[in-house]
Parts: structure tokens; sequence; C-alpha cells
């Protein structure tokens, strides 16, 4: 039965999104997003309960068998992705942002729900299909959706952040049009596995490599890997908060497993980590990110952009898991896609609370608020510590893994560095939680009318808060599926 | 708006286009229903139709074109023909087929009837959508004020013209 | 074979390479935001010439199956050489896609120019630190 409507996944936020263009009305559009983005969690935990333990689901689109046609292949990999993106999305979508983004009146809302749900349709078809112009089809619904939520913030550079955000994005897709191009000239076809299977006699073609380089770059920029990141702080800090929160915690991981799926899948493990070494270009970057965003977060004065920093240097920690190619360091890489959503998009939820009571989210607008809105401090309290990496939150659970990984690879010095940044991670975070319990509020800044957040957003703030803890002391579930993943993703296969 | 004032003094143009837009129109259809049998499809077919609508309005002014498909309805017909693709997908799959599996829209007969019909519906959803979303896309340029200081955020949001705004 | 030969053998490629390249240039290079969307629509038409060329086959012809009289229903299609006609249906997509970004682009420099006053990039960052 599951393998017959697995395709809802992607179909379902795909028409829903007309449907609230000709529905125009925004509660019920509301109600629709929520409806459906609740029956694909459903769907994408009960595909994960069916591949769990090897299993593969393969859908023919329209009937054509592969390599032909489009195939949607779910394996572990992918159903972790489909219940992390989708679940993510469940809990941003009910939280009640009170009269919706600042830039979309009321007669308009119904087209921001239509954006959002293409852009979920866009994450799920990526990691989805196993078909290589499919993926790049979906990238770009997904992001052009994302450049347009992201222009709906309230300040004015929120939208030359999202023309930045529209080059780079544009010049990342293109990137990896090419490279699926090229690989396309080289094996003479478009499905995934058929072209892993066909590239294994061309691998010392020139083409080939050009493909691999061509991908990498392309998607490296959808992820905002160290030096080409440049357009995520700016996004991030400038979307709405729901937006940032949705962003933050789905649009990178799915560019991170397509990375993964290019590395490992496509041009698989001993030729890119062993003939090419591309550890060698990965390592150092990922290092580097995790020491300067990190730094550069402590510099930040405004808590979105800290966040969205901290966001850069997070991104190291999960490229540094792809780099030990191995399969506890990705494991630990690919856990940490699942943390790091949890952790950022509860934070960014927090940031959205603040924002609505108090107004600003300026580190010295927030001095004392700790006193005035205690459970929504509370919760900013537990998603920092999870930043960090305190035992007990699942930002331990990523970093033990991939320090375990790291050491495995015998790379002593880059397991030092981790826990080195994570006393960076140390400082930004207290610098908040000083302003937040222990600085008095400013003279000029009075927060006596501040009470605290309504519950239709403490609600899933916390649910967030409450699961980074839950999923810090039990990983059997977490871990479990993604050391499964790990392990099929360097077999070579999805 | 009115059409700019030096076209309404040219006789010529106003007589090619009043001459040619019916026929591109009518080539729109063709290249619409030829694509079961030849080059052609809702691509292109929904490209030409939209195009030979906004001739009328480069040359008649916005304002009629306006009258005779109304902003609204470029709104829902971009929506409607997205749906009515995913109707015929879904509706395979309701047949027991695959998403989008033609093939299942006609249990009855074995042959290409059932690949026939879905072609035509499917091309027929995406001409009307791209038909729709280049007017949209035209509507929301061209119903911008042209003072700078003037610009409206609803105009830029896309409410713009034919929407309440004076 | 010689580096002459190779580079005169390849000439498409050096030719959508340099496209690329002002592409790209003109983006990176001009702080005008419109100048930006064509710059990108240039690099996007490069990578869209790409797979067109790659889908030519030397002496193939248009991919239309002609209608065989002799055999109503069958195909008589075994002497013919078509081109390769996968990479135009992936490239309707990609402009489609192409057209999109552009729309979007463009839409999102006339807010720029609404919430600015200007549409150059450098002058929209220094009054933003003016206007902090």
């Amino acid at each position: 039965m599951i393998e017959k409507i697995v395709v809802l996944e992607v179909v379902l936020p795909l028409l829903a999104a007309p449907v609230c263009v000709l529905v125009r009305h925004p509660r019920l559009c509301r109600l629709l997003s929520l409806g459906v983005v609740a029956v694909c969690l459903a769907i994408a935990v009960a595909v994960l309960l069916e591949v769990r333990g090897g299993g593969v689901i393969s859908y023919q689109l329209g009937g054509w068998p592969p390599p032909l046609g489009i195939e949607y292949r779910v394996s572990t990999v992918n159903a972790y992705l489909l219940a992390l993106v989708t679940a993510m999305a469940l809990v941003v979508f009910s939280f009640d942002s009170r009269g919706g983004p600042p830039r979309v009146p009321e007669p308009r809302r119904h087209l921001y729900y239509a954006v959002f749900l293409l852009c979920i349709s866009g994450l799920l078809g990526i990691a989805i299909t196993g078909d290589a112009f499919n993926i790049f089809v979906f990238l770009e619904i997904s992001s052009l959706s994302s450049y347009i939520l992201v222009s709906l913030g309230g300040h004015r550079r929120a939208v030359l952040s999202a023309f930045y955000y529209l080059v780079m994005g544009t010049i990342g897709g293109v990137f990896f049009m090419l490279g699926v191009g090229l690989l396309y000239q080289v094996t003479g076809t478009l499905n995934l596995r058929d072209i892993a299977a066909r590239l294994e006699p061309s691998l010392d073609d020139r083409g080939t490599v050009l493909a691999l380089a061509l991908l990498v770059v392309g998607v490296s920029i959808k992820l905002a890997v160290f030096p080409l990141h440049h357009w995520l702080p700016n996004a991030y800090s400038f979307a709405p908060p729901k937006v940032s929160a949705f962003l933050a915690a789905t649009a990178t991981k799915v560019s991170f497993y397509l990375l993964a799926m290019i590395l490992f899948t496509i041009f698989g493990a001993p030729f890119v980590f062993e003939e090419l070494r591309l550890q060698a270009v990965l390592l150092p970057l990922s290092i580097l990110a995790m020491f300067l965003a990190s730094g550069a977060a402590i510099f930040q004065t405004d808590l979105r952009r800290l966040l969205a920093y901290s966001s850069v240097a997070q991104i190291g920690y999960m490229t540094l898991g792809l780099s030990t190619a191995n399969v506890t360091g990705l494991a630990g890489g690919l856990v940490h896609l699942f943390n790091h959503a949890v952790m950022k998009g509860g934070l960014f939820l927090v940031v959205a609370c603040l924002l609505y009571r108090v107004g600003s989210v300026h580190i010295d607008a927030l001095a004392g608020i700790g006193r005035r809105m205690p459970l929504t401090a509370a919760a900013l309290v537990i998603g920092g510590l999870s930043l960090i990496g305190v035992p007990g939150t699942v930002g331990f659970v990523s970093k033990w893994y991939l320090v375990s990984g790291v050491l495995e690879r015998g790379w002593t010095a880059a397991a030092v560095l981790i826990l080195l940044s994570s006393l960076l991670a140390l400082v930004y975070v207290g610098k908040v939680v000083e302003a937040v319990y222990f600085r008095k509020p400013a003279e000029t800044q009075p927060i006596d009318h501040v009470r605290e957040a309504p519950l239709g957003m403490l609600a899933p703030a916390w649910v967030l808060a409450v699961a980074a803890v839950f999923f810090g002391l039990t990983t059997n579930w977490t871990y479990g599926v993604a050391r499964e993943a790990a392990e099929l993703l360097l077999a070579g296969g999805i | 708006m009115r059409p700019p004032s030096r076209v309404r003094e040219m006789p010529i143009l106003r007589v090619v286009a009043r001459a040619l837009v019916p026929v591109i129109l009518l080539f729109g259809l063709y290249v619409q229903f030829h694509g079961d049998f030849g080059p052609g499809g809702g691509f292109q077919a929904g490209v030409i139709f939209a195009a030979g609508l906004i001739i009328f309005a480069l040359t008649f002014g916005v304002e009629a074109l306006r009258q005779a498909v109304p902003v609204v309805l470029t709104e829902r017909l971009m929506a409607a023909g997205v749906l009515l693709y995913g109707a015929v997908g879904v509706l395979a799959m309701f047949l027991g087929g695959e998403f989008l599996n033609y093939s299942a829209l006609d249990p009855l007969t074995t042959g290409h009837h059932g690949q026939h019909l879905g072609i035509i519906a499917i091309e027929l959803g995406v001409g009307i959508a791209v038909a729709a979303t280049i007017m949209r896309v035209y509507y929301a340029f061209v119903g911008r004020r042209p003072d700078g200081d003037g610009e409206t955020r609803e105009a830029a949001l896309g409410a713009g013209p034919g929407e309440g705004t004076p | 074979m010689s580096s002459v030969q190779s580079f005169s053998g390849l000439w498409a490629y050096w030719l959508i390479i340099a496209l690329m390249m002002v592409g790209l240039y003109i983006v990176i290079a001009r702080d005008n935001l419109i100048k930006k969307v064509m710059g990108l629509n240039i690099f996007q038409a490069a990578a869209i010439l790409f797979y067109v060329t790659m889908a030519k086959v030397t002496g193939g012809t248009a991919p239309i199956v002609p209608h065989d009289p002799a055999h109503p229903g069958g195909h008589g299609e075994h002497e013919i050489l078509y081109s390769n006609p996968l990479p135009h249906v992936l490239m309707l997509t990609a402009i489609v896609v192409g057209v999109a970004t552009t729309a979007l682009a463009l839409a999102l420099a006339v807010r720029i120019h609404g919430d600015y006053g200007t549409a150059e990039e450098d002058e929209a960052v220094i009054y933003d630190m003016e206007h902090a």
C-alpha cells in the first residue's frame, strides 16, 4: 500500500499550492497547508518504518520503467530526509505568527501559503527523486520559493538579501545543471543509479572530474559551505522569523543530503576520497567555517544574525562529518542534520516570539527579558546549550559521533579543534544568556509592558526545545537511522 | 490607463495589430492541439497565445485587455491549469495506475488511446497555466505607476492593477 | 591530437565557456541590478546552449518518426539517424526555470528601487549605512 502512495509526498503540497490560490481565504489556506503537511509527515514516517533495515521503495512515474522513466526511490537515507522536512514543516506551520509576514497584506496572504507549500514540495522532491534532472527542477522550485519567502521580511534589506540569494542560488543551480549535463554526456542516462553504474569505467575521464567539480560547487552554494556562505546570514536575518526557522531547519539539510548523495552514491567514496582526496579541501574549509563563522557570531549584536552565523558554523560540522568518509563520522554528520534542525528551528521560533513581544531582537533590547518571558527565555537557553553541545542535549550527540569519526580516521588535531570551536559557541550563547537573565533593562527601553508570548507561539518552540533534550537522551531513533543511512551511502546505494 | 498617445496616432500599427492578433491567437491554438501529431505543445502554445494578447494590450492599451481578460481571471487560470495537470495524474492513480500513467485513463482498450487522452489533457493544463502566467507577469509589471515615488507596496506585491488600486 | 586540432574541434565548448564567463563577469562586476539579471540570463543561456550542442548528432535529422504508409501503425525508421531529443526537452524546462528566475529577479529589483530609490547596488548599500 505505502509504495503506491509515496508519490503523494510531492504531489500533495504541489497541488495544494494552486488550491490555495483558488481558495483565496487565508485561514482556510493555513488549515489546508497544516493538513497537507500532517498527511505528508504521516506518509514519511510510514515509509521510514517500511524501509528501515534495508528496504527500498521504488515508484515509476507515469508507469515508465527506469532508467528511461523518472523513478522515485526511497531508502533509509531519503526517508530520513522526508521525515525530517515534513516534521519541521509541521512544527513551523503550527506556529501561529499572528498576522503573517509583515509585507503581505491580508488579501494576499493565501499566496504566502501557496509559496510555502511549493517550497516544501521542492525540498521533498529533491529528497525523493532518483533522477538527476528532476533534482535540478525541484532544486529550482524550492529555491525560487525561498527567495520569495525571504523577500517578505519587514525590513527593506530583506528584498536586497533575497536578491543576493537569488543571484547566488541561480549560479549554483546553473552549475548543478551543467554538472548533470556532463554526466549525461559521459553516461547517456539521467537515472542516478544508472549513472553510478555506468560511470565506473569512465571515472578517469576529464569530463567526469569536471562534472564532479561543477556539482560540488553548485550544491555547496545552496548549502552555504564556508567560502560560499555569504548569502546566508543576510537571508536568515531579514526573512520573516517563521521563514528563517523553516529554511534553517530544512533547506540546508536537503542540500547536505544532495552533496552526500553526489559524493557517495554517484561518484563513490573510493574515487572521491581516495583518488581525488576531496577531504584535503573539505576538511580545512569545514574547520575554517567552525572557527570563522562562530567568531563572527560572537561579534553580532542582533540575535538573528548571531544565529545565522552559527548556522554557517554548524554546516561546517556537517561537512566535517562528510569529509571523514567513514561510517561513524558520516552518521555524525547525518544525525547533526536532525539535531541542528531541531535546535536551530526552535531558536528561530524563540526569536519569532521575542520579536512579537519585544519588537526587536537586538541583544541590548533583550536585557532582562528573562523575568518578563520566563518560558520563552528557558527555551532559548535549552537551544543555546544544545548549540554548545552540553551533554543531555542533541548537540552533544552529534559532536560525540563527529569526534569519534574523526578520531577513527586518526585526525587528532581536528578532534581537538571541534572541541575548541565549541568554546566559541559557549561565548556567543553565553553573551545572549547573560543579557537575557543578568543584565538590567536599559532606561530607554522599558520592558514593563512585555508579557509572555501567546500559547500558539510558545507551544511549537517548546516542542522543539523538548525534542532537543529528548533526542539528546535517547539516540536510538536519530542515530540509529543516521547510522543505517551512512552505511547505505558508503556502500554506494540510496 | 490610456493607450500611449503616439500609438493612437499610428493607424498602420492599429490596423496591422487588429489583423494580426486573431491570427496569432489561432496559431497558438493550432500549436496547442497539433502538438499531438507534430512539434508543438502547451508551453509554446501558451506563450504564443499570451504574446498575441500582449500585442493587443501594447496597441490598444492595457485597460482594453483588462476588460477582456481580468487580472483575477489570469490568477485563477494559473492555478486551474496546474490543477488540471495534477488532476489527470491523480485520476490515473485512482484508476489503478501510477501518478501520470495515462494508460490507466482508458482501462477498457489496451492500445494507446489512454496515452492520447492523457497527453491532450495535460498539455491543455500546461497551455492554460503558461498563458495565464505570462499575462499575469505582464500585468504585474505594466500595472506599476511610472512615477518613481508613487510606487505602492501593493503594486510591488502583485495586488496591483484591477484590484482596487485606482 | 594536437592542441590546435582539439581547440578547433571543440570550438562550441570554447564559445560556451566564453559566454558563461561574460555572464558571470557581468553579475560580479556590475552594480546595476538589472544588468546583474541580464548577466544571469547570459550565464543560463550558455548552459542551455551546452545541452543543445550536446544533442546534435552529426548527420542526424529532427527526431520525428515518419509515418510509413506501407505499414500503417508500424514505423520504417531503420535507416534514419536522429538527433537526440532528450536534451531539448530538458532545456524546455530549464528555459521555464530561467523565465521564472528572471521574472522574480526583476520583481525584486523593482521593489528595491521602490524602497531605496535606486537600482544600483552600491548606492543601496550606502543608503543602508546612512539610514541604519
